[in-house]
């Protein structure tokens, strides 16, 4: 396995990532077009939302109550997953290769993913 | 304004954004951000949010293209990426710190990097192709790229600057909700010394993981609504897909010259609406 051919890998996979998040992302969209389509919207002050979109545990609970908001955010985290993925791939793909040097910095951006991901969770 | 008409209205901006972003090579994320605030009077924590996730969404979905090409540097791409992560951590922490009114007047000089790109750049030429020194040798960051139909290898330079700026790029792309490409091809292509072409590809593939690194602060701070992130990633990715398969190569400098007004139409608004306190 060289450079070249783990990069092709990665790279198609990355967009059968975005294109499954997108799907969830359209899907969440009809869901709340079907729903909310008359609401009346305002977006001029910025107010936390609450759990149910600013947690990883609180979209997955409210994705499986098909919870519109719930889905779209669903499809936002696994689009969030694609370069987690892609760097999480890079680590094995260096460690096959044997490449230390690489696996070691890849396994570092992946660590500094997971920080910013835990305060998620 | 309806949930219906406000969807609609974002999905078609962000279409057009997506489309120009993809044809000039600047990404969809610069226009986003001033469009949902200055036309929609959407708070600039909603829109920075809605952004970054199109912004994750264009690079990971145009990396198998790249890839495909043969340009892109893995290695160079995962070593500055520990630069561009931290950064766009910090950038992301900084965001929830300083008011709106900031972050409008640093995107605004940051769109006018961005229009006078879009006007003034001539087609790049990459400079003499330079061996690499001794630090780079020792991380092995050199590669090879195809010209011709023959790979040419080339060498890296001034690691240690190029990783500084690209803390700085990660920051500002965190704290705007941007790729920061622009800032990322400079630290290669001027401070590495790295070929044009291996530059912009590889900054491509490193934008998604920029952004993924900011996404969790962003989204653990409410800022990924999905109500707003729901028609902008939808129709950047639509109109950024149209780009690449719509083939405009005679129009593309009209094109430019047209998409950098627009941005420095914009780049103004926002400091004036910042200075004023408007946003």
């Amino acid at each position: 396995m060289d450079d070249r051919r783990l990069e092709i890998i990665i790279g198609n996979l990355l967009r059968a990532g975005v294109l499954l998040a997108a799907g969830v992302v359209f899907l969440g969209g009809l869901v709340y077009l079907a729903r909310h389509s008359a609401d009346r919207v305002n977006y001029q002050h910025f107010s936390a939302a609450g759990d149910t979109v600013q947690s990883i545990s609180g979209v997955l609970r409210a994705a499986t109550h098909f919870n519109s908001e719930g889905l779209i955010q669903l499809g936002l985290l696994l689009l969030i997953a694609t370069p987690v993925a892609r760097v999480a791939l890079a680590v094995v793909g260096f460690a096959l290769e044997k490449d230390r040097l690489y696996a070691v910095v890849s396994l570092i951006v992946l660590s500094i993913l997971a920080f910013s991901l835990l305060h998620a969770i | 304004m309806t949930a219906l008409l406000f969807t609609s209205i974002v999905l078609a901006l962000s279409a057009v954004a997506g489309f120009l972003g993809s044809l000039t090579g600047l990404g969809g994320g610069v226009v986003i951000v001033p469009a949902l605030a200055l036309l929609l009077g959407v708070d600039v924590k909603y829109a920075i949010g809605a952004s970054l996730v199109s912004v994750i969404a264009t690079s990971s979905g145009a990396a198998a293209a790249y890839v495909r090409e043969g340009f892109s540097n893995i290695r160079i791409g995962m070593l500055l990426e520990i630069a561009t992560t931290l950064g766009a951590i910090a950038g992301a922490i900084l965001a929830a710190h300083v008011t709106t009114h900031v972050i409008a007047i640093v995107f605004g000089l940051v769109l006018i990097q961005a229009a006078y790109q879009s006007l003034f750049k001539a087609e790049h030429e990459t400079g003499a192709l330079v061996p690499s020194d001794a630090l780079a040798s020792r991380l092995r960051l050199g590669g090879d790229y195809p010209v011709n139909g023959k790979r040419q290898s080339y060498g890296v330079r001034n690691v240690p600057t190029g990783f500084g700026i690209m803390f700085g790029a990660g920051t500002l792309s965190g704290l705007l909700g941007i790729g920061s490409g622009a800032l990322k091809v400079i630290a290669m292509d001027r401070a590495m010394k790295i070929p044009f072409k291996v530059s912009t590809t590889t900054s491509n593939f490193m934008i998604g993981v920029t952004a993924a690194a900011s996404a969790g602060v962003y989204l653990s701070r409410g800022y990924i609504d999905p109500r707003v992130a729901m028609p902008v990633m939808l129709g950047v990715l639509a109109g950024a897909f149209l780009g690449t398969k719509v083939l405009v190569r005679a129009r593309v400098r009209t094109l430019r010259i047209v998409f950098g007004v627009v941005v420095l139409a914009l780049a103004i608004e926002m400091i004036v609406n910042g200075s004023l306190g408007k946003i």
